[in-house]
């Protein structure tokens, strides 16, 4: 493909993307089920922005992260990717080199700095591995490069020889990352990155990605059940609910208007640090629906406030009610929902 | 003699952990009044020994750690259902762990809601059975009305069909209802005060909303105190009444909710709200880049013993030569409104 159509179109494009993880029950392990952990998604993502991936425990945004690198073999759906040397390319279909230099671009942070670090390599194994991996340096070379990425996360190069056990939570991530950006991807699947630590260490953490979009020109899926986390880093930001996505906007436009009755209980139910009284919150009656066996119609409609006949009946379409806002809600367009923003007293 | 709604003082607590590297002083001098009825909440980061704190009043500090020194006085509520031979001050530091008094105070005076709702339920019993257990080892009832007490209780939770959840095993449950079912296993006994350590950490947030709803509810009707224990400031805004921020086994500033949050004082306090990010701000600037505030350098390592003021290295307003030097001692700044900082000496 040529240069000039990655340069106009988004860098990442997911087209109904779905992954049903099947149940399989006795001896002969027959399937009697699919859990629908995605079902249907689509998005894109432009060059140097970051979009928010949202959604509570099990709505199937690290499987859609985790999708994108093929890292979970998707069950259909396209995956469009420009990549600087295979060109816009559907990373479903790739075959085994292709996939080995699309892993060069497109990386992932991983949730849990603990569990995500082999606690017998050193920082030189860790960070170096997927340099070597994909032969971009090796020996001397390999060594400056690590250097180099580990500077570049605010961790001192000395330390290189040094094993995981020795570094607190956020100096861990800060490894992590590193690991992520040693072969100088384009574009990376930031799943929960900040999650596992101390407010005042992901302060630090989140100030470290911006920083380092900007420098090196990063394209980010954010994926975080914290929307207010999501707030600050993302310019747009998608909700996800039940394997679907259920609105996608604009940062300032998703919490100043949300149209998803979902996106407005998602956003009252933040506590939020600040013990002035305020408006009732919305809570939501009953939890999260199966995806193994989801209720009709508008997937939300069990829980929804706003629901009526037609919500069980039919499922909704994922439109665009005003410019670059999408929503799948019936009444998208009719409903007029409460925003984040705090009402005066 | 304190004041009549006092239900627990800890003066001077000191719990410390001896291991092979050395001695982690996880509480280190901590002072707390628990009010009857009212919620305190403990703020800090992981480490700071909020969790200690509130084991050290059950008396559950895990082996190694010990308390060294310090008293645990617990008023204790009396009651017609139950009485016993106990003193109505009672210090518990001075109680043996499993002694028949501790025993008789743990889980039936003072309950604790843990984190994990999954490891606090034991898995291969159903939860009625668990809340039975509870029942029956501090009051006198047999097991058929402890029975009609579990389920009015997992009512009260609001639990779905509380007559044939009773049956089930915790596995059967969501996280959100088996964090219910924990909450009505702390609640069967009607204790004064219930500890919740961090109880909605692991739990989405629309089932957190539900929990901390619940909460407050359970609060008014049954008047117990809480002791909220996160390290959630936006939890705190929601719950507490009264806040005390720990840092490294102190209790840094300690105050009413509204101080803390609009008027805070220690340079640690202002710096952990500086470093959250706001989501009003992301409606009203569309600056892509602006930044937090962070709080500089990283908590110390456990075993490391820093003189003066343990916040010094890391403090934006550090005076050299004082800070570093002398340890602050606690003052009543304002009215209310104790801090633990040489900023404010007169």
């Amino acid at each position: 493909m040529s240069d000039q159509a990655s340069q106009n179109g988004p860098l990442l494009e997911v087209i109904e993307l779905k992954k049903y993880f099947p149940i399989q029950r006795g001896f002969l392990k027959r399937t009697v089920g699919h859990v629908r952990a995605v079902d249907g998604v689509s998005f894109y993502v432009m060059e140097g922005e970051t979009l928010g991936l949202v959604g509570e425990s099990g709505c199937g945004k690290t499987t859609t992260g985790r999708s994108i690198l093929r890292a979970i073999p998707p069950t259909s759906g396209r995956v469009l990717f420009s990549d600087p040397i295979l060109g816009h390319v559907d990373v479903t279909t790739l075959d085994h080199d292709q996939l080995r230099q699309i892993r060069r671009s497109i990386r992932l942070i991983f949730q849990d700095p603990y569990a995500s670090l082999n606690p017998r390599m050193t920082l030189l194994d860790i960070v170096g591995a997927p340099v070597r991996a994909m032969g971009i340096a090796r020996g001397k070379q390999l060594e400056e490069r690590v250097a180099q990425v580990l500077e570049l996360v605010g961790l001192r190069p000395e330390y290189m020889r040094r094993y995981p056990h020795a570094f607190s939570g956020g100096q861990r991530q800060r490894i992590g990352i590193a690991r992520a950006l040693a072969p100088n991807p384009m574009f990376v699947v930031c799943d929960e990155p900040v999650s596992a630590l101390d407010v005042s260490v992901q302060a630090q953490i989140l100030n470290l990605l911006k920083d380092l979009q900007e420098q090196m020109g990063l394209t980010y899926l954010f994926i975080a059940h914290d929307l207010s986390v999501v707030a600050h880093i993302s310019d747009r930001v998608a909700v996800m609910y039940v394997g679907k996505l259920v609105e996608l906007a604009s940062t300032a436009e998703l919490f100043a208007h949300p149209k998803h009755p979902y996106t407005e209980a998602l956003m009252s139910a933040i506590p939020r640090p600040d013990p002035t009284p305020r408006e009732k919150r919305i809570l939501l009656r009953g939890e999260v629906a199966n995806p193994a066996n989801p209720p009709s119609g508008c997937y939300f409609h069990p829980r929804c406030t706003y629901a009526k006949d037609i919500c069980s009946a039919e499922e909704p379409a994922f439109e665009e009610v005003s410019q670059d806002h999408y929503v799948k809600c019936h009444f998208g367009k009719e409903l007029s929902l409460a925003g984040a923003a705090r009402m005066p007293l | 003699m304190p004041a009549d709604d006092v239900l627990v003082t800890i003066k001077d607590l000191h719990t410390c952990f001896h291991l092979a590297e050395g001695v982690v002083r996880a509480v280190d001098g901590v002072d707390l009044e628990i009010r009857r009825g009212r919620t305190l909440g403990v703020v800090g980061e992981s480490g700071c020994g909020k969790s200690v704190t509130a084991l050290s009043l059950l008396r559950l500090v895990p082996v190694p750690g010990r308390i060294e020194s310090g008293e645990i006085l617990y008023y204790r509520t009396v009651r017609e259902s139950a009485p016993s031979a106990m003193a109505d001050v009672v210090n518990i530091t001075a109680l043996q762990p499993n002694s028949r008094e501790m025993r008789d105070i743990r889980g039936n005076h003072i309950s604790m809601v843990f984190q994990e709702p999954m490891t606090a339920m034991s898995p291969v019993r159903t939860v009625g059975r668990q809340i039975i257990e509870a029942i029956t080892l501090h009051q006198k009832v047999g097991e058929a009305e402890a029975r009609e007490r579990a389920i009015d209780m997992l009512a009260r939770v609001k639990m779905p069909e509380p007559e044939q959840t009773i049956d089930n095993y915790p596995f059967q449950l969501s996280g959100g209802m088996r964090q219910r079912a924990v909450i009505a296993m702390a609640l069967c006994c009607h204790p004064s005060l219930l500890i919740a350590d961090e109880p909605t950490t692991a739990l989405d947030v629309t089932t957190e909303a539900q929990i901390l709803d619940l909460m407050r509810v359970l609060q008014d009707d049954l008047g117990m105190a809480i002791m909220y224990i996160t390290h959630n400031l936006g939890v705190i805004a929601e719950m507490a009444e009264e806040v005390a921020v720990m840092y490294l086994g102190k209790i840094v500033e300690q105050t009413d909710v509204h101080s803390i949050f609009f008027h805070p004082l220690h340079p640690y306090t202002q710096g952990l709200l500086a470093s959250i990010p706001q989501l009003d701000d992301s409606i009203v600037r569309s600056d892509r880049r602006r930044r937090l505030q962070t709080i500089s350098g990283m908590v110390p390592d456990p075993y490391s013993r820093l003189t003066g003021c343990t916040f010094h290295p890391r403090c934006p307003d550090m005076i050299a030569g004082v800070c570093d030097q002398v340890e602050p001692q606690v003052i009543e700044a304002e009215e209310g409104h104790f801090v633990r900082c040489h900023l404010y000496d007169s």
